[in-house]
């Protein structure tokens, strides 16, 4: 196929015509998970349920917005600064991100050694590493869980960094594959990349026992790897949020350097207003100034800095002591749903297939993504009969 | 001039930081991880600004990175934006995920500026439209669209240009050179230059043009000249690629500052362009703009914005919120809208106001050079002439800053949004002193 390039030098335009530039490009595919959205919102059925993407409901199904996130915008609306964040974000946001993360006053936090920038939510954090990754990481792979979120794999490539998947879910116990795990971690090349779900593991709601994660932590500085934490659901895993970042406090006690995406889309509930921090931890506090300027150098051209508002309310909440408070316990409230026992997080994997979740969009108007990963953010008391029924009726192969 | 250096003083101040911060690794690893790492060099824009901020003088005066000010020399919250940022919070809406492509409302409204409202291409729904991350992301945007779709293509870039372009393009391995644009001499537009090189570029490359306010160098077309320009992409198949940072900043006046990519629409030419709202409606820190396709195939249009969402998605996803909110609000309710005219009208009005005092002043004090190019120049930038390129070596922006506490980049650009009409003469005098004996 001629390039396009090619194609205009050979093509006489003539000014009449209605010739496009662009008659070469293809369409795409329509994202997995928030393709699901889009479907959901072209349906026009009243029962129809969306358990596609990651997005917290109430009882009424209906989004939701926490109390302490409401009482932050009515303070800072109206606000009299609009500027520029620096190209790494808002230094105090930064700094609380840090320190929630990693446990206030951590040494590596005391010693200067952590270099982090405010990122956009969790994709961007993943996106800005991987970048870094291709240029001061050359030749490393970066290593995936089976199964994961599927824009990990969208970052990635972009990124021009190519991936391996280390085994992960176990489809017959319905559990972690941790003989496979460690096998994997093992066979690596050293000094790969491994992206470790810190908790509540998107898709599957499987996460390693803390024994397990000594063992991860363990058999990784065996071989040198690099840990990449994504942190998507920090306090609203288990409703604490040290217990949350227990695997990534196991590491760094271990003496592992590391990264960090953190997002605060659902934790906070601030999903469209894309707020994240990256983090990584270096040897030393030069090493952490080096590498966080080159992390800038990325954002730069990127999208210049990062946007204002949830930084704000971000800080907002977390500096306040009665915010703070609210927040714990607006958290830890929300998982008093318990429909899958052992998995943990706002995901169930179902163990469905393909054409059992299409079956289940065409016949009964609910969507979900088609690994068979159901939101349990989208089920509530009104609706999980009929969720119930229809998954039945769709896996018994009666119409 | 055109290097990653930072002012000097601005890498002074980071080196002594870095001696000051400086301590022993607490764990003993095998090897540093990222002793190979090496401190990147300031932003050589954002830099200045930090080495204002550490400057001491009582005299300083920021003329650095591209933020309105006022009168006062204080930032800018626009009334239309408190307004509709308290509507907004009244109306206590939740903060759910935008779409890939961003808030319709927003898309809608930043087409209708762009192209008019009504536009037989808007109708026809040959435009592809995807909220980003203000000018640079929008940028970026298309930039990994040109990597993806146009492969071998050559960015053309005017000499010169705002310093992130290189990078944003750069960053997607996407070729680069420049086109000849501004003539030191005149101070003015190099258009004999420019059309030359634009001749010679190669059929399917792509020209990166500054809708109007030329940044850094405050130097536009004229529009006579932007018929010419737009002629010969036509003839020689070079995609336009519009970037639109001051839309109604520049004159004051919407319409009139959309005259270039509406024109090159007209003759029948297919363009991007990437908006931004950071100047025009003061919103800078929470980036909102647009990246826009104006195709002539509705189908080529559907699929284009089918992979500028794809490449949105493994950048960020989909765009924030809250900037996009308060410009769509702002757009399309009448009042707001009138009352951000009217702003607008005042924050160019100011500028215009400042750059006719500063030539005053400088005719008076240095008569012998002509300073005319200060109110022929449009925007908040202006090249001063205390460039490299007339043989000073950058010692006449070193002057500017190490002796008269005046910040600015080191290609000579200085912001006249960062002037008022008290420091016209402090100024005025800094400029004729580095032009005289630096």
């Amino acid at each position: 196929m001629l390039s396009l390039t090619r194609k205009l030098a050979e093509v006489a335009v003539s000014p009449a015509s209605a010739a496009t530039l662009f008659a070469g490009v293809p369409e795409a595919p329509k994202d997995p998970i928030l393709g699901i959205t889009e479907k959901f919102l072209a349906d026009s059925s009243p029962m129809k349920m969306n358990l596609g993407v990651g997005a917290y409901r109430d009882d009424n199904g209906q989004p939701v917005v926490l109390d302490c996130v409401r009482e932050a915008e009515r303070r800072i609306a109206g606000k009299a600064f609009m500027e520029y964040l620096p190209i790494g974000g808002l230094r105090d946001f930064i700094s609380e991100s840090v320190q929630l993360a990693y446990g206030e006053g951590h040494p590596v936090i005391a010693d200067k050694q952590v270099a982090a920038v405010q990122a956009l939510s969790g994709t961007g954090a993943c996106r800005v590493f991987a970048e870094f990754q291709k240029r001061y990481m050359p030749g490393t792979k970066v290593y995936i869980p089976a199964p994961t979120w599927s824009n990990h794999f969208n970052i990635w490539r972009d990124a021009g960094v190519e991936f391996a998947k280390y085994r992960y879910y176990q489809p017959a116990s319905r559990g972690l594959d941790f003989e496979g795990l460690l096998e994997d971690v093992a066979a690596a090349p050293r000094g790969s990349v491994f992206l470790l779900h810190a908790c509540a593991h998107n898709p599957t709601g499987v996460d390693p026992t803390p024994a397990q994660w000594r063992a991860i932590s363990a058999a990784m500085k065996e071989r040198g790897h690099f840990p990449y934490f994504d942190m998507a659901y920090q306090g609203f895993a288990s409703g604490d949020c040290d217990r949350d970042a227990a695997s990534i406090r196991t590491f760094l006690a271990d003496g592992h350097r590391l990264a960090l995406g953190q997002s605060y889309a659902k934790n906070m509930g601030l999903y469209g207003q894309r707020v994240g921090c990256l983090s990584i931890v270096a040897d030393s506090a030069r090493d952490a100034a080096a590498v966080e300027s080159q992390l800038r150098a990325v954002a730069r051209p990127m999208y210049s800095s990062p946007p204002l508002h949830g930084a704000l309310l971000v800080t907002k909440v977390l500096q306040d002591k009665e915010l703070k408070a609210q927040w714990y316990k607006e958290t830890g409230s929300q998982l008093t749903w318990n429909h899958v026992t052992d998995q943990i997080g706002m995901f169930a994997y179902s163990g469905m297939s393909g054409e059992m979740v299409d079956a289940l969009a065409a016949q009964h108007h609910i969507y979900m993504t088609r690994d068979g990963r159901i939101s349990m953010a989208g089920v509530n008391s009104r609706n999980v009969d009929r969720l119930a029924q229809a998954i039945h009726a769709v896996t018994s192969g009666r119409l | 001039m055109q290097t990653a250096l930072g002012p000097s003083t601005a890498s002074r101040v980071v080196a002594n930081r870095q001696v000051r911060t400086a301590r022993a690794p607490q764990v003993v690893a095998a090897s540093s991880r990222f002793a190979d790492v090496a401190q990147a060099p300031p932003d050589p824009i954002l830099g200045v600004s930090e080495a204002f901020r550490a400057s001491t003088s009582p005299n300083k005066l920021n003329l650095g990175v591209g933020a309105y000010r006022d009168e006062d020399l204080k930032p800018v919250v626009l009334s239309v934006v408190k307004k509709a940022e308290t509507k907004i919070v009244g109306r206590a809406e939740n903060k759910e995920y935008l779409p890939i492509e961003g808030l319709d409302a927003f898309r809608k409204a930043t087409v209708d500026l762009l192209l008019g409202a009504g536009h037989p291409a808007i109708q026809e729904g040959r435009v592809a439209v995807v909220q980003s991350l203000s000018g640079t992301g929008s940028l970026r945007v298309g930039s990994a669209f040109i990597a993806r779709f146009m492969k071998g293509a050559t960015v053309y870039l005017s000499n010169p240009t705002w310093g992130n372009h290189r990078n944003i393009f750069g960053d997607e391995n996407v070729e680069w050179k420049y086109y000849r644009y501004f003539d030191a001499d005149t101070v003015g537009l190099d258009f004999k230059g420019m059309m030359e090189d634009l001749t010679a570029a190669p059929a399917g490359s792509v020209v990166l043009l500054h809708g109007c306010a030329h940044n850094p160098t405050g130097v536009d077309p004229t529009a006579e000249q932007w018929g010419a320009i737009a002629d010969l992409c036509k003839e020689r198949n070079l995609l336009p690629f519009f970037d639109v940072a001051y839309q109604g900043f520049a004159t004051g006046d919407l319409d009139k500052d959309a005259f270039a990519p509406r024109l090159f629409v007209e003759r029948g030419l297919e363009i991007v362009v990437a908006q931004s709202y950071s100047k025009n409606l003061g919103l800078y820190g929470e980036r909102v703009g647009a990246l826009v396709m104006v195709l002539n195939d509705k189908e080529a249009a559907t699929r284009c914005l089918s992979q500028l969402k794809r490449l949105a998605r493994a950048l960020y996803s989909n765009p924030p919120t809250w900037g996009a909110k308060i410009a769509a609000e702002v757009v399309n309710d009448k009042e707001l809208f009138d009352e951000w005219k009217g702003e607008m009208r005042g924050m160019a009005g100011r500028i215009e106001r400042v750059r006719g005092e500063l030539k005053t002043a400088l005719d008076a004090k240095y008569p012998d050079k002509d300073w005319s190019f200060i109110t022929r120049q449009i925007g908040m930038f202006s090249f001063t002439g205390l460039t490299p390129a007339q043989a000073s070596g950058g010692r006449r922006v070193d002057n500017m800053t190490n002796k008269h506490a005046v910040y600015m980049t080191r290609d000579g650009r200085i912001s006249l949004a960062g002037l008022n009409s008290a420091k016209v003469d402090y100024l005025a005098n800094a400029i004729v002193d580095s032009v005289r004996n630096a």
